[in-house]
C-alpha cells in the first residue's frame, strides 16, 4: 500500500466525494442525470466507486445506475486521455467533409473513434454539432474550437500537442 | 423583488429609455453601444476575448459613454466573431481581439468605419449598415426579435424591451380558456416536429383533473446541423421562461422543467442566470407580482441522447432513466412527467407565445400560409454563402432561402438537394426549390419540416453517402428499445454501406426499399418511424444515382472513395512536387518540373493532394 | 362493455381490455414476444401490431385498450409482412443454434419462426457477441439468445424489484446485462430463477447438473439418492403433457428408479424435522422474547436477499437449514450408520422446483464433519430432461411409493411448497406443543392464498402470536425494512423469495406468454398440493412417525446439540456486490 493512491484509498475518497456532490440534490430518482453530470464533469469519467455510491444515495440498484450511465453518449466509465480530440459530425460539417478529418486523427493517432492511446495522452470522439456551423468542419481539442479545419490543420494540431507532451 | 406590475412597469420605462439607441437608428444622443456576439459560434473563435479587450480598452483610455454589451447571435455565423456598433448599425465581421484597438481608436474615437473589418457581401461589396444585408432583407424575427439585441445575461434589458408585459396581460386581464383561445386563433403549430396545434395541446392538458400539473421545455435540440433552440436560449432565456409561465397558467401547472442538452454549457448557463434574476424579482416563485400564481422553473440536464428530443423519451430522462420512448396513448397531456398531465413544448414554439399575446392572434395569423401560420427559424448550413441563423414566415421558398438570404451557393457549384428535419426529414432536389415551406408542403415532398435544420448540397455531394450518413446517426442515436429500429436501421446502414463501397448488387435497393418501408411503420416512435426518410427521399429523387451505384460501380460526385479515382490531369499539372511531398502513402510518382501520376493501387483516397494543388490539376 | 370488430367478428368486451386480449376472447390468435402479460407491457418486440381503422400507424395490440366501435384487422397483407420482415430482423441477431438448444421444442421464438414460415434471413448482417456467463452455480445467461425482450428485466426488477439485470448500452448494442457486465454470481442476484421463466428463449437457463448426476448413477461405488420437493410432484407431469399441477408423485418415484437411483426418498420427511427444529426454536425465542420476528429459512434465495440486503437482520432467521439440505446431513448421518453404508459413497440428488438450491447446496455451511449434505441439485426441468433421455414413457408408469424407512411425510410438509404453508405447518405443531395436546386445528386460512403479504392474529395456548407471511422478493423487502425500522409487532414471519412459493420457483416448467395469460399456473398447483394435504392421513409434523423413531434413535431432542450440528446453519453478511 503506498499511503494516499492505495486502490482502496482512491475508491474511498471517489465514494466520499460523490456522497456529498449527491447531497446537493434530493434523495429522489430524478436527480440521478444531474448528480451523474455533476460526477462526469468533475472526474471527466463516473468512476465504479462513485456509480456504486450513486446507486446507494438514491436507493436504487447498481444495474440501473450502470443501464443509465451506458445509455448517454455524454457518460463515460473509462477515463480520457490529457487531449480530447473531437471532430464534429454534424450535417454541416459531415457536409464540408469532416468525415476526412476523423480518417486521418484515426491513422495519426492509431486509435479508433472512442479509444484512447496507450501512453493516456490523446482520446478521440465524434460529437454532433458544436453550434460552430458557421465554421464548419470543425473539430475540438478539449474546450478549444478549431474551425475552417483541414486534414493539414489536423496534423498541425496533432503534432504540436505531441510536442508539448 | 418586485412586488407588483406597477414595478415592473418602472424599471421598463427607465430602461427602455437607455436602451433607446439599440433599436432606434435615428438616435441622436452621444451614447454608443459595442455589441459583441456571444453565442456558440463567435464564443468558439475567441469572442470572450474580444469583449475582454474592448472593455479593458475603455477602462485605460477613461472613455465615456461607450458600453461593451454581451449579446445573442445575429445569425450570420460564416461572418463571425461579429461586432456591431449602435446606434449606426456598423457591421465587423470575422473581428479579432487585436483589432479591437483600431476599432476603438477609429471607430469610436476617431468617428471613421475601420474599412477593412466592415462585413462584405457574397458579390463582395461593402456592407456598412446590417439592415443593408440581403441576408437580413426577407427575414421576420418574430422568435428571434431580442437575439442580438439584447443582453441575455441581464433582465433588466429583457424587461425594458417588453418583458413580463404578455405575463401581466395573462395573469390579471385573461382566463385560462382565453390564453388557450388566443394562442389557438394564432394558428402556432409546435415547432419541434409534427406541427400539432399548440393551442389544442395545451386545452388537453388544461382539461385534465389532476391538481399536480407539469409544463416543460424541450430543449434538447440534437438535429445534427440545427442550433436554432440553442440561439434562443442563448440570446433570450427571458422569453422563454415567460412563455412558461404563460403556459402554466393557462393549463393550470405550478412547475416547470426545461430538459436541455448539457452539451450546450452557454446556453444552460444563460437559462441559470435567467431563473435566478426571475426568482430574485419575484417573477418566479410564490405570488408572483402579488397575483397569487405560483410557478417556478428547474433545469433538467441531457446526457447526450438525440432520442430524447422525442417527448415520451424526454420524459423518461427527466425522471432519472433511459431515454426509452414510451407507447403513446397515454399521451403525456394525460400521463407525462411522473405519471401526471404534462404540456411539452419546444423552444421555439415557447418563444412565440408572448409577441401572440402581446399583439394578438389575429396579427400573428396574418404572417404565414393558410395552415402554417407565422415564422420559422431554420438554421442555414453546409454548401451556401451565408451560413447561420434565419427566421422567415412560412411560405417561404426554398429558393429564396438558398439564394436570397443565403446568397446562393459558393464555388459557382450547382444546387443539388437540401436537407430538412434532419435525420427524420428528407432531401429536397432542385425541382421543388419554388415550393412553399410549410408543414404540408414539405410533407408532400417527402420531407418535413422538423425542428429547423436545413443543410445545402451541391453537386460534390454524392446522395448515398448523405443517405448513409443519416442512416450512421439513426443507427448511433436508436435507443434500441423497439425492433425494427434497433435491427432494421442497422441492417440499413450495413446495405447502405455495402453500395457505397461498390459492393452493392441491384436486388439491394427494392430490399432496401423494403426494409425502410417496415421500419417506418412498426417502430414505437418518431425516430424510428421516421427514420427511413433520408433513405426513402434520396430514392424517390436520385435513384439514378443508387443504380449507378450498384450497376455502374460508379458514383457521379466522387464522394465514395471505393467508386472513385483520385486522378492528376496532365494538362493541368506543372511537376511542382507539391502533391508528392504531402501524399500521406506515397502513392505519386514523378520528378520535379515533370508531370506526376497517382499509383491507384496505393492511393487511399484521402484526397490531401486534391486540396495541396496549386493548379487544380488533381481531381 | 366496449363493441367492436375483430376481422369480421363483432365481439362485446369489458372496458380496459386490451385488443389482444379482445381478440383473444374471440379464438383470434395474435403472436406476440416480448409480452408477458402483468409483467412486461411495453410493445417493444412489434409482433403483437394490428391494423385499425382510421388510424395512420398499426396499432400495438397488446397494451392498446379496446375502444367502442373500433374495427381491427389482425392479418392484413401489410401486417403480416411487417411482422415477418421483423422476425426476420430478430432472427438475424440470434444465434440460431436451436438444435443444442436447452429451449429447443419450447421456444417462443422458434414458434414463430415455424409459423410464418421463415426459411432463410433476407437481413443478416452483424451479429451481437456475448461472452457466456456460466459463474454461478444457478443460472447460466447466454445473451447471444437474447432477443431483447426486456422479460427478465421486468421481473428482476418490477415483480421481485432486485434490479440485479438491467437493460445497457444504446441501440444495436443494447443488452441486458449486470452493473458492468458482471457476472451474475458476483453482484446482487438472488438466484431466485424467475427471469428464467419469463424469458422466452435460451437466454437464460439453469446451470445444467443432469450429467453429473448421470455420472453418479453409472458409478458403481457410489450409493445414489435422490429427494424430492413438495413443489416437484405438482408440476413435472407437465414435461409430458398433462394437465397443469396435475400430482404425479407415484409416477415419479417409479421414473427415479428407472433411472437407476438406489433409493427414492421425500424432501417432505426433511421438511417434516425442520417444522420440528424451527418450531421448536420458535417456541424457545417466542418464550425468551429473544430475535423476534424469527424468519423462516426455507428460501435459500431469500437467505441470500437478507445476507446481501439486511446484514443487520440476520439474528431473526431461523437457524434451521432448509428441508433438503437437512435430510441429506440425516441420509449421511443417521442412514448411513444405520444401514451401515459409507457415508462418503452417498451421493444426494436433491429434485428441486428451484435453481437458488443449486447455489444452496455449495455454500461451505452446508456440510457436516466434512461431508457434503447434498452433492446436486437438479431442477423440475431437468429431471424431466433425464426421464426422457432414458426413453421412459412416463406416463405409461405404474405408480409406487418413496422408500422406507424414511418414506413417510405429513401433509404439513407437502404444504411447504407454497406461501404460507411452512407458517401453517409450523402453526400446527407450535400450536399442539405450547398447549400440550392434539388439537384439532389443522386449516390457518389467514396465512394462505396469493395476497402479497398476510398477515394474522392466532391465540395459542392464551397467547397472541402475530405472523406475517410474503412471498416475492418485492413483499420480502417491505417486510424487512418495517422489521428493521421497528414498525411492526410480529412474532413469526416466513418469506418465499418467488411469487406464490415454490410451485412457481424458477426450476419449474416453462409456460410460454400465451399460457400464462390464460391460465393461472401457480393457483393450480397450489391446489394441488393443498388436496395432498388434505388427503394426508398425518397432517402435523411432530405425529410423523418415521420422526420421532429418528429423533430418539439419534437426534435425542429437538433443537438439541446433536440436531445442531447436523441441522442447523448459520448466516453471514454478504456484499452486495462483490467485483
Amino acid at each position: 500500500m503506498d499511503g494516499e493512491n492505495c486502490e482502496n484509498c482512491v475508491a474511498m475518497r471517489a465514494r466520499e466525494e460523490t456522497l456529498e456532490m449527491a447531497s446537493k440534490y434530493p434523495k429522489a430518482k430524478d436527480n440521478l442525470m444531474a448528480i451523474l453530470n455533476d460526477i462526469q464533469v468533475k472526474y471527466g469519467y463516473i468512476p465504479e466507486p462513485s456509480q456504486a455510491a450513486v446507486a446507494e444515495y438514491l436507493d436504487i440498484p447498481l444495474a440501473e445506475v450502470y443501464g443509465v450511465i451506458t445509455f448517454y453518449s455524454r457518460f463515460t466509465t473509462i477515463p480520457k486521455g490529457k487531449y480530447d480530440i473531437s471532430v464534429c459530425l454534424g450535417t454541416a460539417c459531415f457536409v464540408k467533409g469532416s468525415s476526412d478529418l476523423l480518417e486521418r486523427a484515426k491513422s495519426k493517432l492509431g486509435i479508433d473513434e472512442g479509444q484512447t492511446t496507450d501512453d493516456q495522452m490523446f482520446s478521440l470522439e465524434t460529437m454532433r454539432c458544436v453550434g460552430a456551423c458557421g465554421l464548419a468542419p470543425v473539430f475540438t481539442v478539449n474546450d478549444k474550437v478549431y474551425g475552417n479545419a483541414t486534414v493539414k490543420l489536423m496534423d498541425e494540431v496533432i503534432d504540436e500537442l505531441k510536442n508539448q507532451g | 423583488m418586485i412586488k407588483s406590475f406597477e414595478d415592473l412597469e418602472a424599471i421598463r420605462n427607465s430602461k427602455r429609455a437607455e436602451l433607446d439607441l439599440r433599436v432606434n437608428s435615428n438616435y441622436s444622443g452621444i451614447e454608443r453601444h459595442i455589441l459583441v456576439c456571444h453565442g456558440t459560434g463567435c464564443t468558439s473563435s475567441n469572442s470572450e476575448h474580444i469583449l475582454e479587450n474592448f472593455n479593458n480598452l475603455i477602462k485605460e483610455k477613461n472613455i465615456e459613454n461607450v458600453r461593451v454589451v454581451k449579446t445573442g447571435c445575429f445569425g450570420l455565423c460564416s461572418k463571425g466573431p461579429i461586432v456591431i456598433i449602435r446606434p449606426d448599425d456598423t457591421f465587423y465581421s470575422h473581428v479579432k481581439p487585436e483589432d479591437c484597438e483600431e476599432i476603438i481608436n477609429t471607430h469610436i474615437l476617431g468617428g471613421q468605419k475601420v474599412e477593412r473589418l466592415l462585413c462584405k457581401d457574397v458579390d463582395g461589396s461593402v456592407v456598412n449598415k446590417l439592415d443593408e444585408l440581403p441576408f437580413y432583407k426577407k427575414q421576420v424575427r418574430i422568435a428571434l426579435k431580442n437575439c442580438g439585441v439584447i443582453n441575455p445575461e441581464d433582465i433588466d434589458e429583457y424587461i425594458a424591451f417588453d418583458g413580463f408585459k404578455a405575463l401581466q396581460k395573462v395573469l390579471t386581464e385573461m382566463s385560462q380558456e382565453q390564453v388557450i383561445e388566443t394562442i389557438l386563433n394564432s394558428g402556432l403549430r409546435g415547432r419541434g416536429g409534427a406541427g400539432f396545434p399548440t393551442g389544442k395541446k395545451w386545452d388537453f392538458v388544461r382539461i385534465e383533473t389532476d391538481p399536480e400539473k407539469y409544463v416543460v421545455c424541450n430543449a434538447d435540440e440534437g438535429d445534427p446541423g440545427a442550433f436554432m433552440d440553442r440561439s434562443i436560449l442563448e440570446g433570450d432565456p427571458n422569453c422563454i421562461l415567460e412563455a412558461m409561465a404563460i403556459a402554466a397558467y393557462a393549463v393550470g401547472a405550478h412547475h416547470g422543467y426545461i430538459y436541455v442538452r448539457a452539451e450546450y454549457p452557454i446556453a444552460v448557463n444563460r437559462l441559470r442566470i435567467a431563473i435566478e434574476q426571475e426568482r430574485a424579482y419575484g417573477l418566479l416563485g410564490k405570488d408572483i407580482c402579488g397575483t397569487g400564481f405560483d410557478f417556478d422553473i428547474d433545469i433538467k440536464l441531457g446526457a447526450g441522447a438525440f432520442v430524447c428530443g422525442e417527448e415520451t423519451a424526454l420524459l423518461e430522462s427527466a425522471e432519472g432513466k433511459r431515454g426509452q420512448p414510451r407507447v403513446k396513448p397515454p399521451f403525456p397531456a394525460h400521463a407525462g412527467f411522473m405519471q401526471h398531465p404534462t404540456l411539452i413544448n419546444n423552444v421555439e414554439t415557447y418563444a412565440n407565445v408572448t409577441r401572440i399575446i402581446n399583439q394578438g392572434a389575429e396579427w400573428y395569423s396574418s404572417i404565414g400560409t393558410e395552415k402554417s401560420k407565422g415564422t420559422k427559424v431554420f438554421a442555414l448550413g453546409g454548401n451556401v454563402n451565408n451560413v447561420g441563423l434565419v427566421e422567415v414566415p412560412m411560405g417561404t421558398t426554398l429558393r429564396e432561402i438558398v439564394f436570397d438570404i443565403g446568397g446562393g451557393i459558393p464555388k459557382g457549384r450547382e444546387f443539388k438537394a437540401a436537407q430538412t428535419g434532419g435525420p427524420s426529414g428528407g432531401c429536397i432536389p432542385a425541382q421543388y426549390l419554388d415550393v412553399s415551406i410549410d408543414y404540408e408542403s414539405l410533407a408532400e415532398i417527402g420531407s418535413m419540416m422538423g425542428s429547423g435544420g436545413l443543410i445545402v448540397m451541391d453537386d460534390s455531394k454524392c446522395m448515398v453517402a448523405i443517405a448513409k450518413f443519416y442512416m450512421e446517426f439513426i443507427v448511433d442515436e436508436s435507443c434500441g428499445k423497439c425492433t425494427p429500429c434497433r435491427i432494421g436501421t442497422k441492417r440499413m446502414l450495413e446495405m447502405l454501406t455495402k453500395i457505397c463501397d461498390g459492393e452493392g448488387e441491384p436486388e439491394d435497393l427494392d430490399k432496401l426499399q423494403k426494409l425502410a418501408q417496415t421500419v417506418a411503420t412498426a417502430s414505437v416512435c418518431g425516430l424510428g418511424q421516421s427514420a427511413p426518410n433520408p433513405v426513402l427521399s434520396t430514392m424517390r429523387y436520385f435513384r439514378d444515382e443508387y443504380e449507378e451505384h450498384v450497376r455502374d460501380k460508379s458514383c457521379r460526385a466522387g464522394e465514395c472513395k471505393a467508386l472513385s479515382q483520385v486522378t492528376i490531369n496532365e494538362e493541368l499539372c506543372r511537376g511542382c512536387d507539391l502533391c508528392k511531398k504531402v501524399c500521406p502513402v506515397g502513392a505519386i510518382e514523378g520528378d520535379v518540373g515533370q508531370k506526376h501520376r497517382i499509383d491507384q493501387s496505393k492511393c487511399i483516397k484521402c484526397k490531401t493532394c486534391v486540396n495541396t494543388c496549386p493548379f487544380h490539376a488533381i481531381k | 362493455m366496449i363493441h367492436l370488430t375483430i376481422d369480421g367478428v363483432s365481439i362485446e368486451v369489458e372496458e380496459g381490455t386490451t385488443i389482444l386480449d379482445a381478440a383473444r376472447q374471440a379464438n383470434i390468435d395474435i403472436p406476440t414476444l416480448c409480452f408477458l402479460k402483468g409483467v412486461n407491457e411495453f410493445g417493444d418486440c412489434r409482433m403483437c401490431i394490428v391494423e385499425v381503422e382510421g388510424m395512420r400507424k398499426p396499432v400495438t395490440s397488446c397494451i392498446t385498450k379496446v375502444a367502442e366501435g373500433m374495427v381491427v384487422h389482425t392479418h392484413t397483407k401489410s401486417i403480416m409482412d411487417a411482422r415477418r420482415t421483423v422476425l426476420d430482423l430478430t432472427l438475424s441477431n440470434h444465434c440460431k443454434d436451436c438444435l443444442t438448444c436447452i429451449r429447443n421444442g419450447n421456444c417462443e421464438l422458434q414458434a414463430l419462426a415455424q409459423k410464418y414460415n421463415v426459411k432463410n434471413i433476407t437481413y443478416a448482417g452483424e451479429k451481437n457477441t456475448h461472452e457466456i456467463d456460466d459463474k454461478s452455480p444457478s443460472i447460466v445467461r447466454d445473451f447471444n439468445k437474447c432477443i431483447l425482450c426486456r422479460r427478465c428485466v421486468s421481473t428482476c426488477k418490477n415483480i421481485q424489484e432486485i434490479g440485479a439485470i438491467e437493460t445497457t448500452e444504446r441501440g444495436f448494442a443494447s443488452c441486458v446485462s449486470t452493473a458492468h457486465n458482471e457476472s451474475l454470481n458476483d453482484v446482487d442476484c438472488t438466484f431466485c430463477g424467475q427471469c428464467i421463466e419469463a424469458c422466452p428463449c435460451g437466454a437464460l437457463h439453469e446451470k445444467d447438473d443432469t450429467d453429473r448426476v448421470w455420472d453418479a448413477i453409472n458409478d458403481e461405488t457410489k450409493y445414489v439418492v435422490a429427494q424430492t420437493a413438495p413443489a416437484v410432484r405438482v408440476a413435472l407431469g407437465e414435461e409430458f403433457g398433462n394437465p397443469i399441477g396435475t400430482n404425479v408423485t407415484g409416477k415419479m418415484t417409479t421414473a427415479l428408479r428407472r433411472l437407476g437411483f438406489d433409493k427414492v426418498f421425500d424432501t417432505n420427511t426433511g421438511a417434516d424435522f425442520t417444522i420440528m427444529e424451527e418450531a421448536t426454536e420458535f417456541i424457545e425465542r417466542f418464550s425468551k422474547g429473544e430475535n423476534l420476528p424469527m424468519i423462516t429459512s426455507c428460501c435459500p434465495a431469500w437467505v441470500r436477499f437478507a445476507e446481501k440486503n439486511f446484514p443487520n437482520q440476520l439474528q431473526h432467521i431461523s437457524s434451521c437449514k432448509s428441508p433438503h439440505q437437512m435430510f441429506g446431513a440425516i441420509i449421511k448421518s443417521y442412514y448411513a450408520q444405520k444401514f451401515n453404508i459409507d457415508p462418503k459413497s452417498i451421493f444426494v440428488v436433491s429434485v428441486m422446483p428451484c435453481v437458488a438450491k443449486k447455489y444452496e447446496c455449495t455454500r461451505e455451511e452446508m456440510e457436516v464433519d466434512g461431508l457434503r449434505d447434498v452433492d446436486a441439485v437438479i431442477t423440475t426441468r431437468e429431471l424431466a430432461r433425464m426421464i426422457k433421455q432414458h426413453d421412459i414413457e412416463f406416463n405409461e408408469l405404474e405408480e409406487t411409493s418413496f422408500d422406507d424407512p424414511m418414506g413417510e411425510a405429513t401433509g404439513a410438509a407437502a404444504i411447504f411448497g407454497v406461501t404460507g404453508g411452512v407458517m401453517e405447518a409450523a402453526l400446527r405443531t407450535a400450536a399442539d406443543v405450547l398447549e400440550g395436546k392434539s388439537l384439532d386445528k389443522l386449516d390457518y386460512e389467514a396465512v394462505r392464498g396469493n395476497e402479497a403479504i398476510k398477515k394474522a392474529t392466532v391465540n395459542i395456548a392464551g397467547k397472541d402470536i402475530t405472523v406475517c407471511v410474503a412471498h416475492g422478493l418485492k413483499n420480502a423487502r417491505i417486510v424487512m425494512k418495517q422489521i428493521e425500522a421497528g414498525e411492526v409487532d410480529y412474532q413469526f414471519v416466513e418469506i418465499m423469495a418467488c411469487p406464490g412459493g415454490c410451485i412457481n420457483g424458477g426450476g419449474q416448467p416453462i409456460k410460454n406468454s400465451k399460457t400464462r395469460s390464460r391460465v393461472d399456473i401457480k393457483k393450480l398447483r397450489t391446489e394441488s398440493l393443498y388436496t395432498i394435504d388434505e388427503k394426508s392421513t398425518l397432517r402435523k409434523s411432530h405425529e410423523n412417525p418415521v420422526l420421532k423413531g429418528i429423533y430418539s434413535e439419534f437426534f435425542g431432542d429437538a433443537c438439541g446439540e446433536k440436531a445442531h450440528k447436523y441441522l442447523h446453519t448459520h448466516y453471514s453478511a454478504k456484499k452486495k456486490y462483490d467485483f
